[in-house]
Protein backbone atom coordinates (compact mmCIF):
# COMPACT_ATOMS: atom_id res chain seq x y z
CA UNK A 1 0.00 0.00 0.00
CA UNK A 2 1.23 3.17 -1.20
CA UNK A 3 2.25 5.53 2.27
CA UNK A 4 1.44 9.49 1.87
CA UNK A 5 2.39 12.18 4.53
CA UNK A 6 -0.71 13.61 5.55
CA UNK A 7 -1.70 17.15 7.53
CA UNK A 8 -4.97 17.51 9.13
CA UNK A 9 -5.53 20.40 10.67
CA UNK A 10 -7.45 21.07 13.29
CA UNK A 11 -11.17 20.94 11.84
CA UNK A 12 -10.53 17.43 10.96
CA UNK A 13 -10.02 15.85 14.01
CA UNK A 14 -13.45 18.07 15.64
CA UNK A 15 -15.92 19.84 13.38
CA UNK A 16 -14.94 18.65 9.96
CA UNK A 17 -14.49 14.70 11.56
CA UNK A 18 -16.63 13.03 8.38
CA UNK A 19 -14.10 14.81 6.02
CA UNK A 20 -10.91 12.68 7.43
CA UNK A 21 -13.16 9.95 8.54
CA UNK A 22 -14.10 9.36 4.98
CA UNK A 23 -10.72 10.44 3.89
CA UNK A 24 -9.04 7.87 5.37
CA UNK A 25 -11.75 5.29 3.96
CA UNK A 26 -11.74 6.27 0.96
CA UNK A 27 -7.32 6.44 0.60
CA UNK A 28 -7.66 3.08 1.84
CA UNK A 29 -9.89 1.42 -0.89
CA UNK A 30 -8.13 3.57 -3.54
CA UNK A 31 -4.40 1.50 -1.79
CA UNK A 32 -3.26 4.50 -0.03
CA UNK A 33 -2.50 5.07 3.52
CA UNK A 34 -2.68 8.38 5.10
CA UNK A 35 0.10 8.70 7.56
CA UNK A 36 -0.82 11.78 9.60
CA UNK A 37 2.86 13.78 10.84
CA UNK A 38 3.63 13.63 14.26
CA UNK A 39 3.57 16.58 16.50
CA UNK A 40 2.11 18.94 13.78
CA UNK A 41 0.45 22.55 15.01
CA UNK A 42 -2.25 25.04 13.28
CA UNK A 43 -1.41 26.15 10.11
CA UNK A 44 -2.59 29.71 11.32
CA UNK A 45 -5.37 29.26 8.84
CA UNK A 46 -5.18 32.54 6.92
CA UNK A 47 -1.87 33.53 5.30
CA UNK A 48 -0.10 36.44 6.60
CA UNK A 49 -0.16 39.18 3.81
CA UNK A 50 1.81 41.61 6.35
CA UNK A 51 5.59 42.10 4.41
CA UNK A 52 7.58 42.66 7.89
CA UNK A 53 6.23 40.07 9.81
CA UNK A 54 7.58 36.96 9.46
CA UNK A 55 6.83 35.23 12.84
CA UNK A 56 3.20 34.01 11.46
CA UNK A 57 5.25 31.67 8.96
CA UNK A 58 6.70 30.03 11.43
CA UNK A 59 3.72 27.15 12.37
CA UNK A 60 2.96 26.63 8.70
CA UNK A 61 6.84 26.03 8.02
CA UNK A 62 7.02 24.19 11.38
CA UNK A 63 4.55 21.40 10.19
CA UNK A 64 6.83 21.01 6.55
CA UNK A 65 9.69 20.53 8.66
CA UNK A 66 7.98 17.42 10.47
CA UNK A 67 7.32 15.84 7.08
CA UNK A 68 10.65 16.38 6.02
CA UNK A 69 12.55 15.13 9.03
CA UNK A 70 10.14 12.08 9.01
CA UNK A 71 11.49 10.95 5.62
CA UNK A 72 9.05 12.20 3.03
CA UNK A 73 9.19 15.12 0.44
CA UNK A 74 5.53 15.35 0.12
CA UNK A 75 2.68 16.71 2.19
CA UNK A 76 -0.89 16.08 1.77
CA UNK A 77 -3.65 17.87 3.20
CA UNK A 78 -7.42 17.69 2.81
CA UNK A 79 -8.71 21.10 4.11
CA UNK A 80 -7.76 23.87 1.65
CA UNK A 81 -7.73 26.74 4.32
CA UNK A 82 -4.39 24.56 5.45
CA UNK A 83 -3.88 23.79 1.90
CA UNK A 84 -3.29 27.47 0.99
CA UNK A 85 -1.36 28.69 3.76
CA UNK A 86 1.22 25.68 3.61
CA UNK A 87 1.64 26.21 0.00
CA UNK A 88 1.94 29.81 0.59
CA UNK A 89 4.67 29.67 3.24
CA UNK A 90 6.59 27.24 1.45
CA UNK A 91 6.58 29.45 -2.21
CA UNK A 92 7.94 31.95 0.24
CA UNK A 93 10.48 29.70 1.71
CA UNK A 94 11.63 28.70 -1.83
CA UNK A 95 11.71 32.05 -3.28
CA UNK A 96 12.69 34.97 -1.14
CA UNK A 97 15.91 33.73 -0.14
CA UNK A 98 16.17 36.66 2.75
CA UNK A 99 13.28 35.63 4.38
CA UNK A 100 14.09 31.92 4.50
CA UNK A 101 17.39 33.23 5.80
CA UNK A 102 15.53 35.28 9.01
CA UNK A 103 13.03 32.50 9.67
CA UNK A 104 16.01 29.94 10.13
CA UNK A 105 18.01 32.18 12.11
CA UNK A 106 15.10 32.36 14.55
CA UNK A 107 14.13 28.67 14.57
CA UNK A 108 17.14 27.31 16.98
CA UNK A 109 15.27 23.82 17.54
CA UNK A 110 14.78 22.38 13.88
CA UNK A 111 17.13 22.58 11.15
CA UNK A 112 17.35 24.82 8.30
CA UNK A 113 14.54 24.45 5.78
CA UNK A 114 14.81 25.44 2.58
CA UNK A 115 11.21 24.66 0.76
CA UNK A 116 12.33 20.54 -0.05
CA UNK A 117 8.84 19.40 0.80
CA UNK A 118 6.33 19.97 -1.90
CA UNK A 119 3.07 20.38 -0.54
CA UNK A 120 -0.23 19.04 -2.18
CA UNK A 121 -3.52 19.17 -1.97
CA UNK A 122 -5.66 15.54 -1.74
CA UNK A 123 -7.75 16.36 -4.88
CA UNK A 124 -4.32 16.50 -6.55
CA UNK A 125 -3.28 12.79 -5.26
CA UNK A 126 -6.24 12.10 -6.93
CA UNK A 127 -5.81 13.62 -10.25
CA UNK A 128 -2.19 13.24 -10.62
CA UNK A 129 -0.87 10.79 -8.64
CA UNK A 130 -3.67 7.89 -9.21
CA UNK A 131 -5.74 9.30 -12.07
CA UNK A 132 -9.52 9.40 -12.33
CA UNK A 133 -9.55 5.94 -13.83
CA UNK A 134 -8.52 4.36 -10.69
CA UNK A 135 -11.18 6.00 -8.81
CA UNK A 136 -13.61 5.07 -11.23
CA UNK A 137 -12.75 1.11 -10.84
CA UNK A 138 -13.91 1.49 -7.16
CA UNK A 139 -17.15 3.07 -7.49
CA UNK A 140 -19.58 0.28 -6.67
CA UNK A 141 -22.40 2.91 -6.09
CA UNK A 142 -22.20 5.41 -9.01
CA UNK A 143 -24.18 8.56 -8.66
CA UNK A 144 -26.58 8.18 -11.68
CA UNK A 145 -29.12 11.27 -11.84
CA UNK A 146 -26.91 13.38 -8.94
CA UNK A 147 -26.52 16.95 -9.97
CA UNK A 148 -23.98 18.20 -8.07
CA UNK A 149 -22.78 21.55 -7.78
CA UNK A 150 -18.49 21.80 -7.38
CA UNK A 151 -18.24 24.93 -5.05
CA UNK A 152 -14.18 25.48 -5.26
CA UNK A 153 -14.46 28.78 -3.12
CA UNK A 154 -11.37 30.93 -2.46
CA UNK A 155 -8.56 28.91 -1.21
CA UNK A 156 -8.22 25.90 -3.47
CA UNK A 157 -7.28 27.65 -6.61
CA UNK A 158 -6.01 31.21 -5.54
CA UNK A 159 -3.88 32.52 -5.27
CA UNK A 160 -1.75 31.77 -9.17
CA UNK A 161 0.83 30.65 -7.67
CA UNK A 162 0.07 27.73 -5.73
CA UNK A 163 -3.48 26.91 -6.85
CA UNK A 164 -4.25 23.50 -8.07
CA UNK A 165 -6.66 24.84 -10.78
CA UNK A 166 -7.36 27.58 -13.57
CA UNK A 167 -8.70 29.99 -11.10
CA UNK A 168 -10.83 30.82 -13.49
CA UNK A 169 -12.23 27.91 -14.74
CA UNK A 170 -11.11 24.82 -12.55
CA UNK A 171 -12.32 21.91 -12.96
CA UNK A 172 -10.84 19.07 -10.66
CA UNK A 173 -14.03 18.89 -8.88
CA UNK A 174 -16.10 18.65 -12.44
CA UNK A 175 -13.93 15.90 -13.10
CA UNK A 176 -14.08 14.29 -9.45
CA UNK A 177 -18.32 14.05 -10.19
CA UNK A 178 -17.75 12.25 -13.32
CA UNK A 179 -15.69 10.01 -12.17
CA UNK A 180 -18.21 9.03 -9.72
CA UNK A 181 -20.87 8.74 -11.94
CA UNK A 182 -22.66 11.86 -10.85
CA UNK A 183 -23.33 15.15 -13.15
CA UNK A 184 -21.51 18.20 -12.84
CA UNK A 185 -23.31 20.90 -12.35
CA UNK A 186 -22.24 24.29 -13.72
CA UNK A 187 -22.93 27.37 -11.32
CA UNK A 188 -21.72 30.85 -11.37
CA UNK A 189 -20.54 30.84 -7.85
CA UNK A 190 -18.16 28.16 -7.85
CA UNK A 191 -15.23 30.16 -6.76
CA UNK A 192 -17.15 33.09 -4.28
CA UNK A 193 -16.33 33.75 -1.74
CA UNK A 194 -18.76 32.71 1.30
CA UNK A 195 -17.31 35.00 3.50
CA UNK A 196 -14.94 33.52 5.35
CA UNK A 197 -14.16 34.30 9.39
CA UNK A 198 -16.85 37.03 9.10
CA UNK A 199 -18.99 34.41 10.53
CA UNK A 200 -17.57 35.02 13.63
CA UNK A 201 -18.33 38.76 14.18
CA UNK A 202 -20.40 39.69 11.28
CA UNK A 203 -22.90 37.18 10.10
CA UNK A 204 -25.04 39.23 8.06
CA UNK A 205 -22.27 39.21 5.36
CA UNK A 206 -21.87 35.58 5.54
CA UNK A 207 -26.14 34.64 5.30
CA UNK A 208 -26.01 36.92 2.35
CA UNK A 209 -23.54 35.15 0.50
CA UNK A 210 -24.68 31.64 2.11
CA UNK A 211 -28.42 32.85 0.59
CA UNK A 212 -26.27 33.71 -2.91
CA UNK A 213 -24.24 30.59 -3.73
CA UNK A 214 -27.03 27.66 -2.29
CA UNK A 215 -29.71 29.75 -4.45
CA UNK A 216 -27.51 29.98 -7.22
CA UNK A 217 -26.16 26.08 -7.07
CA UNK A 218 -30.51 25.17 -6.81
CA UNK A 219 -31.53 27.44 -9.26
CA UNK A 220 -28.75 25.39 -11.41
CA UNK A 221 -30.45 21.93 -10.81
CA UNK A 222 -27.93 21.04 -8.21
CA UNK A 223 -29.15 18.53 -5.40
CA UNK A 224 -26.06 19.04 -3.00
CA UNK A 225 -22.76 20.86 -2.96
CA UNK A 226 -19.28 19.71 -2.11
CA UNK A 227 -16.48 21.62 -1.27
CA UNK A 228 -12.83 20.99 0.30
CA UNK A 229 -12.78 24.01 3.54
CA UNK A 230 -14.60 22.89 6.58
CA UNK A 231 -15.12 27.11 6.83
CA UNK A 232 -17.39 26.63 3.41
CA UNK A 233 -18.84 23.92 4.46
CA UNK A 234 -19.98 25.15 8.55
CA UNK A 235 -21.15 28.27 6.52
CA UNK A 236 -23.24 27.24 3.69
CA UNK A 237 -24.74 24.63 5.81
CA UNK A 238 -25.00 26.10 9.04
CA UNK A 239 -25.97 29.35 8.27
CA UNK A 240 -28.36 27.77 5.40
CA UNK A 241 -30.26 26.45 7.98
CA UNK A 242 -30.58 29.72 10.07
CA UNK A 243 -31.40 31.04 6.40
CA UNK A 244 -34.59 28.60 6.54
CA UNK A 245 -36.06 29.59 9.80
CA UNK A 246 -35.84 33.38 8.15
CA UNK A 247 -37.07 32.86 4.85
CA UNK A 248 -38.89 29.66 5.00
CA UNK A 249 -39.14 29.21 1.21
CA UNK A 250 -35.49 29.10 0.44
CA UNK A 251 -34.61 25.76 -1.26
CA UNK A 252 -32.32 23.83 0.90
CA UNK A 253 -29.55 22.20 -0.98
CA UNK A 254 -26.65 19.97 1.70
CA UNK A 255 -23.04 20.85 1.63
CA UNK A 256 -20.63 17.92 1.88
CA UNK A 257 -17.06 17.20 1.23
CA UNK A 258 -16.23 15.42 -2.26
CA UNK A 259 -13.97 12.71 0.31
CA UNK A 260 -17.70 12.38 1.53
CA UNK A 261 -19.42 11.93 -2.00
CA UNK A 262 -16.68 9.12 -3.13
CA UNK A 263 -17.58 7.34 0.37
CA UNK A 264 -21.32 7.29 -0.89
CA UNK A 265 -20.16 6.17 -4.46
CA UNK A 266 -17.55 3.83 -3.00
CA UNK A 267 -20.47 2.48 -0.98
CA UNK A 268 -18.54 3.39 2.18
CA UNK A 269 -21.62 5.82 3.88
CA UNK A 270 -21.07 5.66 7.27
CA UNK A 271 -18.22 6.86 7.83
CA UNK A 272 -19.48 10.50 6.69
CA UNK A 273 -21.17 11.18 9.98
CA UNK A 274 -24.14 13.05 7.76
CA UNK A 275 -26.45 12.68 10.97
CA UNK A 276 -23.98 15.74 11.87
CA UNK A 277 -25.01 18.11 8.97
CA UNK A 278 -27.23 20.90 9.57
CA UNK A 279 -29.11 20.09 5.96
CA UNK A 280 -29.50 16.14 5.92
CA UNK A 281 -27.50 14.91 2.82
CA UNK A 282 -28.61 11.46 2.67
CA UNK A 283 -32.12 11.84 1.40
CA UNK A 284 -30.89 13.24 -1.92
CA UNK A 285 -28.24 10.70 -2.21
CA UNK A 286 -30.65 8.26 -1.69
CA UNK A 287 -28.53 6.17 1.32
CA UNK A 288 -30.88 6.51 3.96
CA UNK A 289 -32.35 3.16 4.62
CA UNK A 290 -28.78 1.55 3.04
CA UNK A 291 -26.78 2.90 6.44
CA UNK A 292 -28.63 0.35 8.27
CA UNK A 293 -28.43 -2.68 6.23
CA UNK A 294 -25.32 -2.14 4.91
CA UNK A 295 -21.19 -1.89 6.21
CA UNK B 1 -1.46 67.04 -7.62
CA UNK B 2 1.37 67.56 -5.36
CA UNK B 3 1.96 65.16 -1.64
CA UNK B 4 2.85 66.92 0.91
CA UNK B 5 5.35 64.81 3.62
CA UNK B 6 2.14 63.82 5.69
CA UNK B 7 0.52 62.36 2.67
CA UNK B 8 3.54 59.86 1.77
CA UNK B 9 3.82 58.94 5.56
CA UNK B 10 0.32 56.29 5.06
CA UNK B 11 1.78 55.95 1.55
CA UNK B 12 5.61 54.70 2.72
CA UNK B 13 3.32 52.80 5.91
CA UNK B 14 1.01 50.87 3.42
CA UNK B 15 3.83 50.09 0.77
CA UNK B 16 6.17 48.83 3.96
CA UNK B 17 3.40 46.64 5.08
CA UNK B 18 2.41 45.10 1.76
CA UNK B 19 5.86 45.65 -0.02
CA UNK B 20 3.31 47.00 -2.95
CA UNK B 21 3.59 49.83 -4.89
CA UNK B 22 0.00 51.40 -4.30
CA UNK B 23 1.09 53.58 -7.84
CA UNK B 24 0.88 50.71 -10.10
CA UNK B 25 -2.90 50.71 -9.65
CA UNK B 26 -4.86 52.88 -12.64
CA UNK B 27 -8.02 52.79 -11.32
CA UNK B 28 -9.85 50.43 -13.73
CA UNK B 29 -11.94 49.16 -11.17
CA UNK B 30 -11.57 45.39 -11.57
CA UNK B 31 -10.85 44.70 -8.13
CA UNK B 32 -14.69 46.38 -7.52
CA UNK B 33 -16.31 44.57 -10.39
CA UNK B 34 -15.39 40.87 -9.19
CA UNK B 35 -15.66 41.58 -5.54
CA UNK B 36 -17.87 39.37 -3.50
CA UNK B 37 -18.76 41.88 -0.80
CA UNK B 38 -18.91 45.82 -2.63
CA UNK B 39 -22.29 45.18 -1.23
CA UNK B 40 -21.58 45.37 2.43
CA UNK B 41 -18.69 48.42 1.99
CA UNK B 42 -18.60 51.39 2.64
CA UNK B 43 -15.69 52.22 -0.21
CA UNK B 44 -14.75 49.96 -2.94
CA UNK B 45 -11.73 48.63 -3.51
CA UNK B 46 -10.62 50.56 -5.74
CA UNK B 47 -11.13 53.86 -3.96
CA UNK B 48 -10.14 52.94 -1.34
CA UNK B 49 -6.70 52.50 -3.42
CA UNK B 50 -7.52 55.58 -4.50
CA UNK B 51 -7.31 57.06 -0.83
CA UNK B 52 -4.38 55.47 -0.37
CA UNK B 53 -2.99 56.84 -3.70
CA UNK B 54 -3.50 60.47 -2.23
CA UNK B 55 -2.77 60.24 1.74
CA UNK B 56 -5.67 60.42 2.88
CA UNK B 57 -5.76 58.68 6.21
CA UNK B 58 -9.55 58.93 6.31
CA UNK B 59 -8.98 55.67 4.48
CA UNK B 60 -7.91 54.11 7.81
CA UNK B 61 -11.35 54.51 9.28
CA UNK B 62 -13.18 52.57 6.13
CA UNK B 63 -15.02 49.57 6.95
CA UNK B 64 -13.97 47.99 3.67
CA UNK B 65 -10.43 46.42 4.89
CA UNK B 66 -12.27 44.63 7.47
CA UNK B 67 -15.15 43.09 5.66
CA UNK B 68 -12.29 41.90 2.58
CA UNK B 69 -11.88 38.44 3.97
CA UNK B 70 -8.74 38.21 1.53
CA UNK B 71 -10.58 36.10 -1.15
CA UNK B 72 -7.82 36.77 -3.78
CA UNK B 73 -10.68 37.59 -6.02
CA UNK B 74 -9.32 41.20 -6.79
CA UNK B 75 -5.27 39.51 -6.78
CA UNK B 76 -6.34 37.25 -9.73
CA UNK B 77 -8.22 39.56 -11.66
CA UNK B 78 -5.93 42.81 -11.23
CA UNK B 79 -4.30 43.17 -15.03
CA UNK B 80 -1.76 44.86 -13.20
CA UNK B 81 -0.88 42.31 -10.77
CA UNK B 82 -1.29 44.05 -8.15
CA UNK B 83 -2.04 42.43 -4.46
CA UNK B 84 -4.72 44.21 -3.76
CA UNK B 85 -5.87 42.11 -0.45
CA UNK B 86 -2.33 42.90 0.33
CA UNK B 87 -3.25 46.53 0.75
CA UNK B 88 -6.33 45.63 2.91
CA UNK B 89 -4.14 44.18 5.67
CA UNK B 90 -1.90 46.77 5.46
CA UNK B 91 -4.66 49.64 6.49
CA UNK B 92 -5.69 46.62 8.89
CA UNK B 93 -2.58 46.23 10.01
CA UNK B 94 -2.01 49.95 11.36
CA UNK B 95 -4.89 50.21 13.57
CA UNK B 96 -3.77 46.53 15.07
CA UNK B 97 -0.56 47.65 15.62
CA UNK B 98 -2.09 50.68 17.85
CA UNK B 99 -3.41 48.01 20.13
CA UNK B 100 -6.85 48.30 18.70
CA UNK B 101 -8.98 45.26 18.43
CA UNK B 102 -11.67 45.18 15.89
CA UNK B 103 -13.31 42.51 17.58
CA UNK B 104 -13.59 41.78 21.18
CA UNK B 105 -14.17 38.22 22.75
CA UNK B 106 -16.52 39.24 25.05
CA UNK B 107 -18.97 40.59 22.88
CA UNK B 108 -19.01 37.64 20.95
CA UNK B 109 -21.14 34.68 20.85
CA UNK B 110 -18.50 31.46 20.10
CA UNK B 111 -20.89 28.96 20.84
CA UNK B 112 -20.80 26.68 18.09
CA UNK B 113 -18.46 28.23 15.75
CA UNK B 114 -15.34 25.87 14.75
CA UNK B 115 -12.22 26.73 15.93
CA UNK B 116 -10.97 27.11 12.30
CA UNK B 117 -13.59 30.65 11.85
CA UNK B 118 -12.13 31.88 15.41
CA UNK B 119 -8.63 31.56 14.38
CA UNK B 120 -8.95 32.98 11.39
CA UNK B 121 -11.08 35.62 12.67
CA UNK B 122 -9.05 36.73 15.61
CA UNK B 123 -5.82 36.85 13.14
CA UNK B 124 -7.28 39.01 11.25
CA UNK B 125 -9.12 41.19 13.58
CA UNK B 126 -7.25 41.40 16.73
CA UNK B 127 -3.95 42.78 17.58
Amino acid sequence: MKEVAYYPGCSLKDTAKGFEDSAIQVSSDLGVRLKEIDRWNCCGTVYSLTDDNLMKQLGPIRNMIRARDEGFDQLYTLCSMCDNTLKRSNYLIQNDDDKRDKINNFMDQENDYSGEIEVKHYLQLLRDELGWERVREQVSNPLEGINVAPYYGCMLTRPKEIGLADPHNPTVFDELIESLGGTPVDFPYESECCGSYNTVDNQEVVLEKTRTITGGATRSGADLIITACPLCQFNLDTRQAELLKATPNHDPVPVIYFTQLMAVAFDRPRVNKFEEHAIDPRKVLKIENKVASKR
Amino acid sequence: MQLNNADRELIDKIEELSGENVFSCYQCGKCSAGCPFTEEMDLLPNQVIRKVQMGDVSVLQSETPWICASCLSCEVDCPKGNNVPAIMEAIREISLRENVDKVELKDLKTRGLPEIALVSNFRKKTS
